[in-house]
């Protein structure tokens, strides 16, 4: 390999040298001294995040199976931006007495899984799609039973674990399928001789069944709810976040670019599917009490909300995807650093505990009022111009019904993020959190998300950006 | 030709006076905070005023018409290739006239809280709030383009409801301000997905392009069709559906008599003055549209209004909340504009109804706004927003009562306040057009009268309540605003606004048609002394005396019977055949079928509950059977 392969998979080679490093660093470290491998990834993971926006070039390795161009690798940004916010929110919890012993495993696991995700996201041809779906889905079980003293742990962990066998079973299956009616598994042969035999359309819906799995469509969500609950709330919101997302990133080119061909087939499928998704995803998520259950489902609707804008098709379609998943990272990641900071402080995660909490931490409710009138889609803040662009995305097609269900849904899902707001703001409390001071890093991943929330918003250049590299691929 | 490039500061000066109170206003003292926000807002009143004067009068009109200038344009967002989002400032006769109400009406409230907020907890929050309100509408009402419009939209709901919402502590203000938000966000969202068909065909989000009367742009849609309705009418309708929500249409009405839960003079701004005439102005943005390419739309519109008009003026009646007369009030008012717009014609003379409802918003906005801060000053004398604790007011608040006075003759149409004259507009527009809503129209005229003066003299006059604390006349500073409202309220009428405001830019001659007028005053009056013998009776003897003279005392004389044909006609016929039913009606079956969906989907969610088990074997039956149900869809679908 010479040094412009090396350039094309920098995302990846970095992440698999940081790991590398991170594991010396556990061998050699001092049993006192531990907790300072914390800081010490998060800066390299800072670094790694800063030199993955240099320019890179266009190009594919091994034969086709590894792709790499601006898009691709302006997604991967978005992950780790995603990413270093989460290992900034986990921190506090990691320092905890129980945790000390593991720090670098938690570490080390959530990078593989990102190491994964990266080349599923630089995939070009099945086999490297399923690979880099594996390689990120099995150490996120690892992860969700971490906490091993806690019996929802562990059942959040063996759930994740054979769901996701299950998916994974059929998802080969229909790889198999396609592959032996087209005679190849690379994805440009595998649309040239895409046809619409039954066999390929079965085959294609195992595929669609096995990705709905990763991004919790409805009816393949049924895990999400117990799997958040249990696990660790920094996994939580990495499997809400940055797993949905880059599954969501790669199913949508698979459907453009592999099975771009037979679009009106799909159509029907994703159209069904979003439907449903959003609906239950809401229905779901009004009776939560628990707030990492109702973030889960209230994820599951948002996954609803960015297959209306997958329907749109082109460029459109590709863009109105990646800057929502761009925007929810943020937006998501906010309202889960609250629910982290308020856990790791007051071990409370109901949303009963909530009452009153505008009175003890005026500044932490602002931001988890921030976060739920982004995903309710409120402007000026980023989720209206998310889901603005979806919407419109969809509308170009002529898909109208399919957006007023959208919108019924998104005024329905305003009635229970205002729920959480009435907690915060007006249901008196007893005994209410009192009041306390997150630590540092946990401060400055709220911040990241604060702006985040704000400036993608209002710069329409990110939007510009994103369109222009969509246009690319 | 005039540079207006500096509008963008009417704009934007607001914003930063949110933006520096709400990231400063907590360390600041509470007057500070008030004097700055009504500092700025004086400024961006004064720019207006000066832009209105610049564009009305120095301006030199092209083949006799205002045309509309872009006095500032950017580039926000290249949607696609073809598409993008401006932001920017666009003037013409109807934005430069609502920026002038705008910031008139601001800066009394502005003024006015300062007195009436006092010793108010978030009185600092309150002001960046009432800046962040101001930028809002006034970011809408300048919109070169039709999302931004939208986002003017979404904002000004937003911070309605960070507005009503301000008594956070008191759950029924949390519920107000939630219910206001959903459902004016639910019509909202009718108003984007209009959008999104209107810009589909049109490949355009530009207001310049879309109503240019160049009907050429809209060729392609009015082909497409969807039910029987061409895309272009659905298009049109669905962006009424948002103004309707804003501007409180039946049935979308039911949010507006609950936001008066917020302060009042936010009542005052956002809930009489501002915010819901946005829907008014939506429609009279588009009007040229409305009335060349969907003319059935403009129609429904009108019936809308008409309906609206009386069916708020009936429930007024019998209401106890002083706020809640008002509110009703404001429906109906709204409801006038509207139909006003609905049997307007296009050019000219014909457009008589787009000028008059133009007129009415501008003259409503001052006699409402004025009403609103009135009501505010006897709540904060005595407490209470109940009628029936109210009373023989006029002895302790001489200035509440004077200005009151003037309002309540405006909005029931008396000459030469400024009420009648736009009245009698929209009256000549609905006699030309459809007799069905003129007549509909002259109910509503004497109904307000009635309910109006019921207000006034139950307030005023009256019994004389037994006060706690003696009331007292307001502070200057809540007191002069009332002032200044009073004399706009007074004069605004003489303002010949033919002139000005037209559909088509040209100013044209109206004239007064005593045949409108003459019906319409004798009925006012005749609503105002039904209601001064039935409620102003229960005064003192001595004041029965001093002003029963002549016609009065014989009334009074002859009261024996009048009062027994009154309280049958009044009491048990209207009362309880028309307007308790229709008051019920609104309550339970309007309110009721929300809260019926809000029941529906509140159970659904507790029924489906038992899909999610937590067990393991369940889910994966559930995946398997939902990938065998896909496949079968497929079958199904295409073999």
């Amino acid at each position: 390999m010479n040094l412009q392969n090396f350039l094309l998979m920098r995302h990846e080679l970095l992440l698999i040298l940081l790991v590398i490093v991170i594991i010396f660093a556990e061998i050699f470290s001092k049993e006192e001294t531990k907790h300072r491998i914390i800081n010490f990834s998060i800066v390299l993971f800072f670094i790694q995040t800063v030199v993955g926006f240099l320019p890179v070039t266009q190009g594919e390795l091994f034969g086709g199976m590894f792709q790499n161009d601006i898009f691709r690798s302006t997604f991967k940004n978005i992950l780790n931006i995603g990413v270093l916010i989460v290992l900034l929110q986990s921190s506090a919890w990691l320092r905890k007495e129980e945790n000390k012993e593991k720090i670098s495993e938690y570490i080390i696991l959530l990078l593989s899984t990102l190491i994964g995700m990266f080349f599923m996201v630089s995939s070009g041809d099945f086999l490297m799609m399923y690979i880099g779906l594996e390689l990120a889905s099995l150490p996120l079980a690892a992860l969700a039973a971490y906490e091993t003293k806690k019996a929802k742990s562990a059942e959040a962990g063996i759930k994740l674990l054979l769901i996701s066998s299950l998916s994974t079973g059929i998802l080969l299956y229909g790889i198999s399928m396609i592959y032996g009616t087209t005679g190849s598994i690379y994805f440009a042969d595998v649309a040239a001789n895409f046809g619409n035999s039954s066999l390929q359309i079965l085959g294609f819906i195992f595929f669609v069944a096995g990705m709905g799995f990763k991004i919790s469509l409805v009816p393949f969500h049924l895990w999400t709810a117990d799997v958040y609950e249990g696990a660790p709330i920094g996994i939580t919101a990495y499997l809400s976040v940055i797993s949905k997302g880059a599954a969501i990133f790669i199913f949508t080119i698979i459907l453009y670019k592999v099975f771009g061909a037979i679009s009106h087939t799909w159509n029907p499928l994703i159209y069904a599917l979003a439907v449903a998704t959003m609906t239950i995803g809401n229905l779901f998520a009004i009776r939560q009490n628990n707030m990492k259950r109702f973030l889960a489902f209230s994820s599951i609707a948002q996954a609803g909300f960015i297959l209306v804008g997958i329907l749109g098709l082109g460029d459109m379609g590709s863009t109105s995807v990646v800057y929502y998943i761009l925007v929810y990272i943020f937006t998501n990641l906010a309202a889960f650093g609250v629910v982290s900071a308020i856990y790791n402080e007051s071990g409370k995660e109901n949303m009963d505990d909530y009452n009153g909490l505008y009175k003890t931490n005026p500044k932490l409710s602002l931001v988890m009022t921030l976060a739920l009138f982004s995903l309710a889609g409120i402007p000026p803040v980023a989720g209206f111009f998310g889901k603005f662009f979806l919407f419109t995305s969809a509308a170009s097609q002529g898909l109208y019904i399919l957006v007023l269900i959208g919108v019924l849904n998104a005024t329905l899902s305003l009635y229970y993020y205002l729920k959480v707001a009435k907690a915060i703001f007006i249901d008196p409390s007893d005994n209410p959190i009192p009041y306390f001071k997150s630590d540092f890093n946990a401060r400055v991943g709220l911040l990241l998300c604060v702006i985040g929330i704000i400036v993608v918003g209002f710069a329409a250049s990110i939007y510009e950006a994103i369109y222009s590299f969509s246009s690319l691929i | 030709m005039i540079d207006y490039t500096y509008t963008i500061w009417i704009v934007l000066i607001p914003l930063i006076m949110f933006v520096i109170l709400g990231l400063f206003g907590s360390k600041m003292k509470p007057n500070l905070a008030g004097i700055l926000g009504s500092a700025g807002l004086f400024t961006t009143t004064i720019l207006s005023y000066l832009t209105a004067y610049f564009y009305f009068f120095k301006a030199e009109p092209i083949n006799g018409a205002f045309t509309s200038i872009t006095a500032y344009n950017v580039e926000w967002l290249k949607f696609s290739d073809s598409l993008s989002i401006h932001l920017g400032v666009l003037l013409d006769p109807i934005s430069v006239m609502m920026l002038v109400v705008i910031t008139t009406i601001s800066l009394m409230v502005h003024i006015y809280s300062i007195g009436y907020m006092k010793g108010d907890s978030g009185f600092q929050r309150f002001f960046a709030f009432l800046s962040l309100f101001t930028f809002s509408m006034l970011g809408l009402v300048v919109s070169t383009d039709i999302i931004q419009m939208y986002i003017g939209f979404e904002m000004v709901g937003l911070s309605s409801y960070l507005l009503i919402g301000h008594y956070y502590e008191k759950p029924s203000a949390v519920a107000a301000s939630n219910k206001a938000f959903i459902v004016t966000r639910f019509a909202d969202f009718g108003f984007l997905i209009g959008i999104l068909l209107v810009s589909f065909y049109t490949g355009t989000f530009d207001f310049n392009v879309l109503t240019n009367n160049d009907a050429s742009v809209y060729t392609s849609m009015g082909h497409a069709s969807f039910l029987g309705m061409s895309a272009l009418t659905w298009g049109m309708f669905l962006i009424f559906i948002g103004g309707a929500g804003k501007s409180a249409m039946f049935p979308l009405h039911i949010w507006l008599p609950d936001a008066m839960e917020g302060p009042t003079p936010v009542s005052a701004l956002i809930h009489a003055a501002t915010m819901v005439v946005a829907g008014v102005y939506l429609v009279a943005r588009m009007f040229i549209v409305y009335h060349f390419q969907a003319p059935g739309t403009l129609e429904f519109i009108a019936y809308v209004g008409a309906f609206t008009s009386l069916f708020a003026a009936i429930i007024a009646i019998t209401q106890y909340d002083i706020k809640r007369i008002l509110a009703f009030s404001t429906l109906s008012q709204i409801g006038y504009m509207m139909l006003a717009l609905g049997v307007s014609g296009y050019g000219g003379e014909g457009g008589v109804g787009y000028m008059a409802s133009m007129f009415h918003l501008f003259t409503h906005a001052m006699f409402k706004g004025l009403l609103f801060l009135g009501a505010g000053s006897i709540i904060h004398a005595i407490h209470s927003n109940d009628l029936r604790d109210m009373g023989n007011l006029r002895k302790y608040m001489p200035i509440t009562f004077i200005t009151f006075a003037i309002a309540v003759l405006s909005i029931s149409g008396i000459p030469p306040f400024s009420g009648f004259w736009s009245k009698d507009e929209i009256l000549a527009a609905a006699f030309e057009h459809n007799k069905l809503i003129y007549f509909s129209s002259v109910l509503v005229a004497g109904l307000t009268a009635f309910y109006m003066s019921r207000l006034f003299f139950t307030v005023f006059y009256g019994k004389k309540t037994d006060y706690k604390h003696e009331p007292h006349e307001s502070s200057l500073l809540m007191t002069i605003p009332l002032m200044i409202l009073a004399f706009a309220a007074t004069f605004a009428g003489f303002i010949p606004f033919s002139s000005f405001v037209t559909s088509d830019g040209k100013a044209f001659e109206s004239s007064l048609s005593l045949s409108i007028a003459i019906p319409s005053v004798i009925i006012a009056l005749s609503g105002i002394v039904l209601a001064f013998l039935l409620y102003h009776k229960k005064s003192d003897v001595p004041d029965k005396i001093t002003v029963s003279l002549g016609f009065l005392y014989r009334a009074t004389l002859n009261k024996f019977y009048f009062d027994e044909i009154y309280l049958f006609v009044t009491r048990k016929i209207i009362f309880n055949l028309i307007s308790r039913p229709i008051a019920w009606f609104d309550k339970h079956i309007i309110d009721g079928s929300m809260d019926g969906i809000a029941w529906i989907i509140e159970t659904t969610s507790i029924k489906i509950k038992g899909l999610q088990s937590g067990q393991l074997q369940q889910y994966a039956f559930v995946f398997v059977s939902g990938t065998i149900i896909l496949v079968l869809f497929f079958a199904y679908w295409f073999i």
